[in-house]
């Protein structure tokens, strides 16, 4: 079971910092041109010089570009018309159309958004007329920014990612194990054994959070290693802070665990209900999408949300090294909720029914 | 006070079902009290009840002085308990084992040290003793069990079912065990389906249906139903 607890988190640490992001890369892009000019050609070429785009092939007309969109062979289509060299020559404008797969919104901005620079650095006098399938309007982008950013100056994806990772490998085995334990006592009967000993209920749930406790720190070293290692993530914030909110976190998801566990008669119902929360902490979390974006009703709901709080601390530690003042109101947060958990985990484990 | 359990219309119900219907009776320190019944007349309830990990719904009991009601933490400082189902860690090796409970009676590192060896050299388990229980024989289980409730010299041991799915041979040594642990001034508190076992006991109390139906010592039960054996006396009893 060991080995378990520890290779299974890792694999995700590994495999879904890889796969979780939100980069549009390896878009699959195609063209239609009319003109077949010098210009058109070295336009073509810049896209093909990019490593965001892969440049599939030259359609011959519209309607065979747009048969190949439905089924999902190309994500963009740009349509050079006709004179585009010439206009551009002598009117000083040139207008392209260019056809983007809409159907996820948020890929379809990003993609826009790469077009529409690529285009301007290759010449300033285009415009693109735009034309979106399906019903989500984005507005082209008129204004020139000089954009800095911080913490992750190159905007690497894994940096922003990993953090967050790591926090669900740590929360998903401790609610897990947690959550399956005391439950698992009652089904094979060593729970009524040890409700006839003299032991406290106090002791009774300090005896099994400790060892979970401890495998959660466990993970959380082996976790920030290979991060270190495989993802070279920056470590800016103190470590000993980490560990310290961690610490106090790993509490938190265990008296929940507890709390599930003393509440129900099987693993099969623990586990229902672990899942229940785990995926609803997950969400809403702010590790995939951000909270600032979802209604209020649900920001609210985000605030009795421990992953949330993980979520932002270790993001801010790891990647901004903030202090221990930046970090205060997460940690009473937490420290207010693993106190209730865990009280409501000592209350709700009867020795007499 | 002699009676080291004091039962006064003792009763459990659950919802319109009445487990235990308003049974009294008294075991003496010292005893082996049998506590027999069919399956289902609520014998493990009535059990329960004593061992304070069940709340009755009416009457009073006291177990080695203590009220089942208030104070069932201090009746567990007292008391041993042995459950039908196997309910030592079979992941845990048999020392484990017995260092764990030993821990949690809060015995010292050097009384479980002692005990444990004690008890591993009566049990004859010194070859397996660093073997998860899980591995073992049920018999072998079944004595370890026993055992360890008994590893805190507790005032009184409840057995249910003790002797369920184990051999004649492994049966007999069990039975020794009780007697020796009685001779030693422990109080036993037992429940059986053997009839031949209920004739070891002190005194029998019978349980149809909820209710004590008889209680007595063996000798007398069987003149009382004119009965040649305590078979006899149970199935007079059982078929009402």
């Amino acid at each position: 079971m060991l080995p378990i607890i520890f290779v299974l988190p890792l694999l995700q640490l590994v495999i879904l910092s890889n796969a979780a992001t939100f980069e549009v890369k390896n878009i699959k892009f195609a063209y239609i041109d009319n003109d077949k000019s010098p210009t058109s050609r070295a336009l073509i070429e810049k896209f093909n010089a990019s490593t965001y785009f892969d440049v599939l092939t030259d359609f011959p007309s519209e309607a065979i570009a747009s048969s190949a969109m439905l089924k999902g062979e190309i994500d963009v289509v740009l349509e050079i018309p006709r004179h585009f060299e010439r206009n551009l020559q002598k009117e000083k404008h040139g207008t392209l159309g260019v056809t983007i797969n809409a159907i996820d919104g948020a890929a379809a901005g990003v993609e826009n958004v790469y077009i529409t620079q690529i285009i301007q650095s290759y010449n300033k006098n285009i415009r693109t007329a735009l034309a979106q399938i399906s019903d989500v309007q984005i507005q082209p982008i008129n204004i020139e920014t000089i954009p800095l950013f911080w913490y992750n100056e190159t905007l690497n994806y894994k940096t922003f990612m990993v953090p967050g990772i790591l926090v669900l490998l740590v929360t998903m085995i401790t609610l897990f194990l947690s959550g399956m334990n005391i439950v698992r006592e009652k089904e094979i009967g060593t729970l009524e054994q040890i409700n006839v000993t003299p032991i406290k209920k106090s002791q009774f749930i300090i005896g099994k959070l400790f060892p979970f406790w401890v495998i959660g720190m466990g993970l959380l070293t082996v976790g920030l290693i290979l991060a270190r290692l495989i993802f070279n993530v920056p470590m800016v914030g103190s470590l000993a802070l980490m560990y310290f909110y961690t610490s106090i976190y790993i509490l938190v998801v265990l008296g929940i665990g507890l709390f599930i566990s003393n509440f129900t008669d099987t693993q099969q119902q623990a586990m229902f209900i672990a899942w229940f929360f785990m995926v609803i902490f997950i969400l809403m979390s702010g590790l995939f999408t951000p909270i600032e974006s979802m209604p209020k009703w649900a920001q609210i709901i985000t605030e009795f949300n421990p992953i949330k709080y993980y979520v932002e601390v270790m993001r801010m530690v790891m990647l901004k090294g903030s202090g221990f003042t930046d970090i205060l109101p997460q940690l009473i947060k937490t420290s207010v909720y693993a106190i209730v958990m865990n009280g409501l985990a000592v209350w709700s484990y009867r020795k007499t029914t | 006070m002699n009676n080291v359990i004091q039962v006064e219309g003792l009763t459990k119900m659950f919802g319109d079902f009445t487990a235990v219907n308003a049974i009294t009776f008294e075991v003496e320190k010292g005893e082996i009290f049998g506590f027999l019944g069919a399956n289902g007349a609520g014998k493990t309830t009535a059990i329960k009840m004593l061992i304070g990990i069940s709340n009755p719904t009416s009457g009073k009991a006291t177990v080695a002085g203590f009220d089942v009601l208030t104070n069932p933490e201090d009746i567990k400082k007292n008391i041993g308990y042995m459950s039908q189902k196997f309910a030592l860690y079979d992941d845990l090796t048999v020392k484990e084992n017995i260092t764990f409970f030993g821990g949690i009676y809060g015995l010292s590192r050097k009384k479980i040290k002692e005990k444990s060896e004690a008890l591993i050299k009566e049990l004859g388990l010194e070859n397996v003793a660093s073997q998860l229980v899980g591995s073992l024989p049920l018999g072998w289980k079944q004595k370890l069990s026993f055992s360890v409730s008994l590893i805190h010299d507790p005032k009184i041991v409840f057995l249910d079912e003790p002797t369920g799915g184990v051999d004649p041979i492994t049966r007999r040594q069990f039975w020794e065990m009780i007697y020796k642990a009685a001779n030693q001034g422990t109080t036993v508190f037992v429940t059986t389906h053997y009839m031949d076992e209920a004739e070891y006991c002190d005194r029998v109390s019978i349980m149809v249906n909820g209710k004590i139906e008889a209680l007595d010592t063996p000798k007398k039960l069987k003149e009382q139903f004119q009965a040649e054996s305590m078979n006899d006396v149970f199935l007079k009893l059982a078929r009402g």
